[in-house]
């Protein structure tokens, strides 16, 4: 199968924050504002370099999200940055009403998503953001998976108008997409082609879905993994094209598979081809404090729980 | 600028627009609407600078307006339609399906004059905050306003609005309360008191100025003249505005009965009578 090296292991919060620094110098138009956790973001550099550009919000989240969007009016572009948990579930209806249904061209840059947050527990471990997001019409959701396709998102966003959804991490993890890559939103990537299952991955667990494949491997499962790091709009047709050739597929977030990426996928694929799926998530339940893999581990969001799944959706085929 | 008896004539015409969409519909906020009239007219005709002949959501070398409190919504379209941003004749779709004049107010479906979709209370300031950040930002030294209705300032967001405002010296902002005293389930007082708003803006480290009498135009005008000299000086402005909900249509006054209730044909009728038309019905 195709190689991936890991060319060392950074978090994907960091991919933002550079990438989030390159815009500052590049586009005078980009604007940040932070409630209260500018270095868990990485956004020091960026209010260092432009102070009279960045907006230090405190911790109010809500007039945070009210203020991004009033001040897209006269052409600024703004970042708004946090924590997941506080960048959707406390400042849904700001969201909703003032960036969404004003369609306003305000990038909610969310870290921090998901149990690998770790030892703070359930209270900052959102594993609903995704789907708040992708309900709401004309929200782009983004879930980069590693340092370099966070930056990459970081700066395509910027180009791209209209209000955006962009969800990252703050582990360090394996960093093997390219430098250099030009990032497409709602463009899916091909991993690695197989025939025997198609396994869709988002975020953290894109990197678990090439280990997952490689195990499969030498257990005779070609699997043809696929990174969906746009969640909306999804890029449907390479999720087809590829089951159609496999005939089953395997779905992995670092989120609730309600109401989560997987369901996504099972909603378009039932319209169309319907095949067997497995949903590789966490099962309805809040998180814990533990350590990133220990969390992984115990919520099956790793590479041997995508293994798991594999089995089980191969044998309904 | 208009003579004291123009600026009346179009607030008199205002009211009987507003009446005539909720009558029409039999739903929507006239007590608000007519509560505010005076100050929404007197901006739009007397004070702000605007080209309504060509929208720009950017606004740039505009003064902007961000009505926070959405729900008084019939009174923004008939002042924006009579100032020029659209047909008056479209206010006949006011709350009608697939009309660009929703329930309450969104830039969603292109209607000029509208750069925010307000109705979920208490947002409007911060939205007003952020746009008054961009214009300093672009050296455009032009004013934002935002309306809000004090029972709406119970809203936390509004708080946190207030103290951000302040910390960063945001001078290019004049934020007016509607003083009427009543929301929907009885007066502010009972249903959660706000003591002295003055007080509490003061002490947030506002600029705050007190209008009596916020039915007045001629009164009203004075103040925003006053408040616009008061912007550009390290503070954040707040016009504490008395007002009579209802304002105008003897019977509407003096309660919160009309809050959120149309007036029937009867009622209408004699609510009419008491504003004559003057600048011709939609």
């Amino acid at each position: 199968m195709t190689k991936y090296i890991d060319s060392g292991k950074n978090d994907t919060r960091s991919g933002f924050g550079d990438g989030l620094t390159e815009l500052g110098l590049e586009n005078e138009n980009v604007i940040a504002f932070c409630a209260d956790l500018t270095p868990s973001l990485k956004m020091g550099p960026f209010a260092k370099n432009h102070p009279e550009r960045f907006f230090q919000s405190g911790i109010a989240e809500a007039n945070m999200v009210g203020m991004a969007a009033g001040s897209t009016i006269g052409g600024k572009i703004p970042f708004i940055g946090t924590f997941a948990a506080f960048a959707t579930g406390r400042v849904y209806d700001q969201i909703r009403q003032s960036v969404a249904y004003s369609n306003k061209n305000v990038k909610i840059a969310a870290s921090h998503a998901g149990v690998t947050l770790g030892e703070d527990g359930a209270t900052h471990q959102i594993l609903e953001d995704i789907g708040l997001m992708k309900m709401l019409p004309g929200m782009v959701v983004i879930n980069p998976c590693d340092y370099n396709q966070t930056k990459a998102a970081t700066k395509a966003v910027a180009e791209y108008v209209g209000p955006v959804y962009l969800r990252f991490g703050r582990p360090k993890v394996a960093n093997f997409t390219p430098a250099d890559q030009k990032f497409e939103i709602g463009k899916a990537l091909m991993l690695n082609e197989g025939s025997d299952v198609t396994i869709v991955a988002t975020g953290h667990l894109v990197w678990e879905a090439l280990l997952a494949a490689e195990e499969l491997e030498s257990k005779g499962i070609k699997a043809e993994v696929i990174n969906i790091h746009t969640i909306k709009p999804l890029d449907v047709n390479a999720i087809i094209k590829s089951v159609e050739k496999t005939g089953c597929i395997v779905s992995a977030e670092e989120h609730n598979v309600f109401g989560g990426f997987g369901e996504s996928v099972a909603r378009e694929l039932s319209q169309t081809n319907p095949v067997p799926q497995e949903f590789v998530g966490v099962n309805d339940s809040f998180g814990m404090s533990g350590t990133p893999a220990q969390l992984m581990d115990k919520y099956e969001l790793n590479a041997a729980a995508i293994v798991k799944a594999v089995e089980k959706v191969i044998s309904r085929k | 600028m208009a003579s004291t008896q123009e600026l009346e004539n179009f607030c008199t015409q205002v009211r009987r627009d507003i009446l005539r969409m909720v009558h029409a519909v039999n739903s929507g906020h006239p007590g608000g609407s007519l509560g505010c009239t005076e100050f929404v007219s007197t901006l739009y005709q007397e004070v702000m600078d605007y080209n309504s002949d060509s929208f720009s959501m950017d606004g740039q070398g505009e003064d902007l307006f961000f009505l926070s409190n959405g729900h008084t919504s019939p009174l923004f379209y008939s002042v924006l339609a009579r100032s020029g941003y659209f047909p008056v004749s479209e206010l006949a779709t006011f709350r009608k399906l697939d009309s660009r004049l929703q329930g309450h107010p969104t830039n969603h479906d292109g209607l000029p004059g509208i750069r925010m979709a307000s109705g979920s209370l208490g947002q409007g300031l911060s939205n007003g905050i952020g746009s008054a950040l961009t214009k300093k930002l672009n050296g455009d030294d032009k004013i934002i306003y935002t309306l809000h209705g004090d029972g709406e300032i119970q809203e936390g967001q509004i708080w946190e609005a207030a103290l951000f405002a302040a910390h960063n010296k945001v001078d290019n902002l004049i934020m007016t309360i509607d003083a009427n005293g009543m929301q929907i389930d009885g007066p502010t007082k009972d249903v959660l008191g706000l003591d002295s708003i003055k007080a509490k803006f003061e002490a947030f480290g506002w600029e705050v100025m007190e209008l009596a009498e916020g039915n007045n135009p001629a009164k009203i005008k004075e103040a925003l003249q006053e408040a616009k000299l008061r912007t550009g000086k390290g503070k954040p402005v707040c016009i504490v505005m008395k007002t009579e909900m209802g304002n105008g249509v003897d019977f509407m006054m003096g309660t919160h009965h009309w809050h959120g209730q149309a007036p029937n044909d009867e009622q209408l009728a004699t609510a009419l009578e008491q504003n004559p038309e003057t600048l011709g019905d939609y």
